[in-house]
């Protein structure tokens, strides 16, 4: 067993603020959806407004950190020992066997992970971005001069708005399970809070302490 | 130093807040009209008249073109040319529509025109080019002492002193306007459910307008005239969409701090959220039944009355239902209306015969959400001819057919028919109607209107009723909400399963 250090702290912080924001907007929205009843119809309209604008900006510095550190390429997608991975949540998980992708510091995703995580970030995010701030300005389209967007109604983009709800609550669900699947049940969530996770011993590959990472080319910005 | 202290305390950013929109207008509207002259000097109003068409004379004698603008409006022709959707250009007004509460004017004059701005509308006859029977002082008395005799065809009663009348002339006043608008129907808020006498004095709760304890607006401080021509239209008779008063013409269509209000207004009338419920003070006519009428106690017509004092049963005009604190219900419209002609042929007597329709759509741009007060009744109707009757109701005399004396639908069918130029076929029914008012005034308190909730619910929301648009918390996608709620479930079964199936496994040492 050995500590490495996997998560750095703006992408701790990005990831919970995340969390907490999604969760939020999950809450609210539903509200807004008329399948739950905590906040109150118009209160519910004004934290889902709030939280989406805080989101935005921390996507805008999401961005920024993917691209400035080069952490953007831990998410592009890969064949490469996906039937393996596979195989494992679906046989090997059962048997005790090794992760068959090993996770350090510059590839902390197996390979179903990127793809999911990439699905989402390319995806779903957009996709309820695009439709929430369409939803948020939906009346200056048709008043004010953008007549070739020629919105009729809400209807279309609330679907959408919707579904991608749906899809967001059912990865979370998935999510938090997934996370019980590390080397131990909660070596995941220790990781994602301290940093350092637990990971069995070397199989040959380099490994980085916290003080070289921030060194190394594309290392730790805060 | 202190010239330095000062100018800053004078550039100094106000806090004030009477440089709000809303505060500004408070401010435009604290400060009452005066008027310019004092009518108590004038010479040729300090006469014993004999006549009130002596009066007008004497108005007419230094507003000498007063009387042709008047003569133009349709408080005096009681119609007025507009393009109704689908029909054309047509003379339409009091005259010659049919609604659902006394039904009609023809035939019936001499009693419904104790409400025309005229001297002797007793018939259809009437000479609507002679000026001098411009009723001047119905809407210019400000002595509070002026009041039309009742059959009179719009003469003044008996008791009224012209002379006290004519030298106290001014500005209208609420009492000019309601004393005909307030009771239209036949008595207190009767056909409105808006508009009654609470208005006169009302609290801040019924109308923040007229609030004595607010800005104390008059009628015409919003149903402001050009030439005679007043805003403001009722589409039991109107048609177009054009002269209307309108709320943004001083609150501006963007009112609120809250942007997401402000994305209303584009479908959403103001009324809509402001004017939560009508009918404040007293109970208005929600239902007339004119089949049950004509019934007689020893010979005799009767009353029966609710216990708060409205009628429940008139020989006369039939039963009633009345109500008060009123939600009103909603309803799209964009400005124009159309309308039941006399003559026109039902083909379905047994679908509600729509007397006025309020038209638009979501679709259309100018639509947006109005309140409405359906008034719904069951009234005379020719089953042969397939058309609603114009009953002579009013009669000065037993014997010449109106019902209100004979008490026979026969003549009273007869007589009205007579007078609109349509066959009678003597076989006479009842039909449902409806009728559409929309609902402008009782204004709320800003903190008192609807609130968001009450229209985005899933069930028994106040819109439920109104299609053709997407409304968060009220509607959703079915095959979308069930595929999203799916997709839900089977994560959460997925999950259950593996998870189970691990701990198990790892309990028995792996499989």
């Amino acid at each position: 067993m050995k500590r490495i250090y996997v998560y750095r702290l703006f992408e701790r912080f990005w990831h919970w603020t995340q969390a907490l924001l999604i969760i939020f907007l999950g809450l609210t929205g539903f509200e807004i959806h008329s399948e739950i009843r905590f906040f109150g119809f118009e209160n519910a309209v004004h934290y889902h407004n709030s939280a989406a604008i805080a989101f935005l900006v921390l996507i805008a510095f999401a961005i920024f950190w993917h691209f400035a550190t080069g952490e953007w390429k831990q998410y592009v997608p890969t064949l490469e020992n996906i039937r393996e991975q596979a195989q494992y949540y679906a046989l090997g998980i059962f048997k005790n066997e090794p992760h068959p992708t090993e996770k350090t510091a510059l590839s902390k995703l197996n390979p179903l992970q990127r793809i999911v995580y990439a699905g989402l970030k390319v995806v779903v995010i957009p996709t309820m971005v695009t439709s929430g701030l369409l939803y948020m300005f939906f009346r200056y389209p048709q008043r004010y001069s953008v007549a070739q967007l020629n919105i009729k109604g809400l209807e279309n983009i609330a679907v959408v708005h919707t579904v991608g709800a749906f899809a967001l609550v059912a990865f979370l669900m998935a999510h938090l399970y997934l996370m019980t699947t590390g080397h131990t049940v909660t070596s995941n969530l220790k990781a994602m809070i301290t940093g350092y996770e637990e990971v069995p011993e070397d199989r040959g590959e380099k490994t980085f302490t916290a003080a070289e990472l921030v060194g190394a080319p594309g290392g730790e910005l805060s | 130093m202190m010239a330095v202290a000062l100018s800053v305390v004078a550039l100094w950013p106000s806090t004030d807040t009477s440089a709000t929109p809303l505060a500004k207008l408070k401010t435009k509207f604290s400060s009452k009209h005066t008027s310019s002259v004092d009518h108590t000097q004038f010479a040729v109003l300090n006469q014993d008249f004999k006549t009130p068409q002596d009066v007008t004379q004497a108005c007419i004698s230094c507003h000498n073109k007063r009387h042709t603008e008047v003569m133009a409006t349709s408080h005096w022709n009681w119609s007025n040319v507009e393009y109704v959707p689908d029909k054309g250009l047509l003379s339409l007004g009091k005259s010659n529509i049919l609604n659902n509460f006394c039904v009609g004017v023809s035939s019936n004059e001499q009693s419904c025109t104790k409400c025309h701005i005229g001297y002797g509308y007793k018939d259809k006859n009437f000479n609507f080019k002679d000026p001098r029977n411009v009723d001047c002082l119905a809407c210019h008395d400000n002595s509070n002492t002026y009041v039309k005799g009742s059959g009179q065809a719009g003469l003044p009663d008996k008791i009224v002193n012209l002379k006290l009348v004519a030298t106290h002339v001014g500005r209208p006043e609420r009492a000019n306007c309601g004393t005909c608008h307030f009771n239209g129907g036949g008595g207190n808020n009767v056909k409105h459910g808006d508009m009654e006498q609470a208005l006169y004095d009302p609290s801040p709760d019924v109308d923040i307008h007229m609030t004595s304890a607010g800005s104390d607006m008059s009628c015409v401080d919003c149903h402001s005239a050009t030439n005679h021509q007043m805003l403001g239209k009722v589409y039991s008779l109107s048609s177009a969409n054009r002269d209307r008063v309108q709320c943004e013409s001083c609150h501006t269509e963007l009112p609120h701090n809250d942007s997401i209000l402000n994305n209303h207004t584009l479908k959403v009338a103001c009324q809509t959220c402001h004017i939560p419920v009508y009918a404040k003070e007293n109970p208005t006519k929600t239902y007339w039944d004119w089949s049950t009428a004509g019934k007689l106690k020893d010979g005799k017509p009767y009353e029966v009355k609710n216990p708060d004092g409205t009628d429940s049963y008139l020989s006369i005009k039939g039963s009633f239902q009345w109500g008060k604190n009123l939600q009103p219900e909603y309803t799209w419209f964009n400005g124009t209306a159309t309308h039941y002609l006399l003559g026109d042929k039902v083909s379905d007597p047994s679908k509600p015969i729509q007397i006025n329709t309020l038209l638009g759509s979501y679709d259309e741009p100018d639509s947006k959400i109005i309140p409405v007060k359906v008034m719904r009744s069951n009234q005379m109707f020719d089953e042969v001819n397939k058309y609603l009757i114009q009953p002579k109701t009013f009669s000065a005399h037993p014997g010449d057919g109106g019902f209100w004396k004979d008490f026979n639908w026969q003549t009273a069918s007869a007589e009205g028919m007579k007078s609109v130029g349509l066959n009678y076929s003597g076989k006479m029914g009842f039909v449902k109607t409806e009728m559409y008012w929309p609902i402008n005034h009782m204004v709320s308190k800003g903190d008192k209107a609807v609130a968001c909730s009450e229209c985005h619910t899933r069930n028994g929301g106040r819109l439920k009723n109104l299609k053709g648009f997407y409304m968060p918390g009220r509607d959703q996608n079915d095959f979308a909400d069930l595929a999203g709620k799916s997709l839900i479930l089977l994560t959460l079964i997925g999950v259950l399963t593996h998870g189970l199936t691990r701990m198990i496994a790892h309990k028995k040492g792996g499989f």
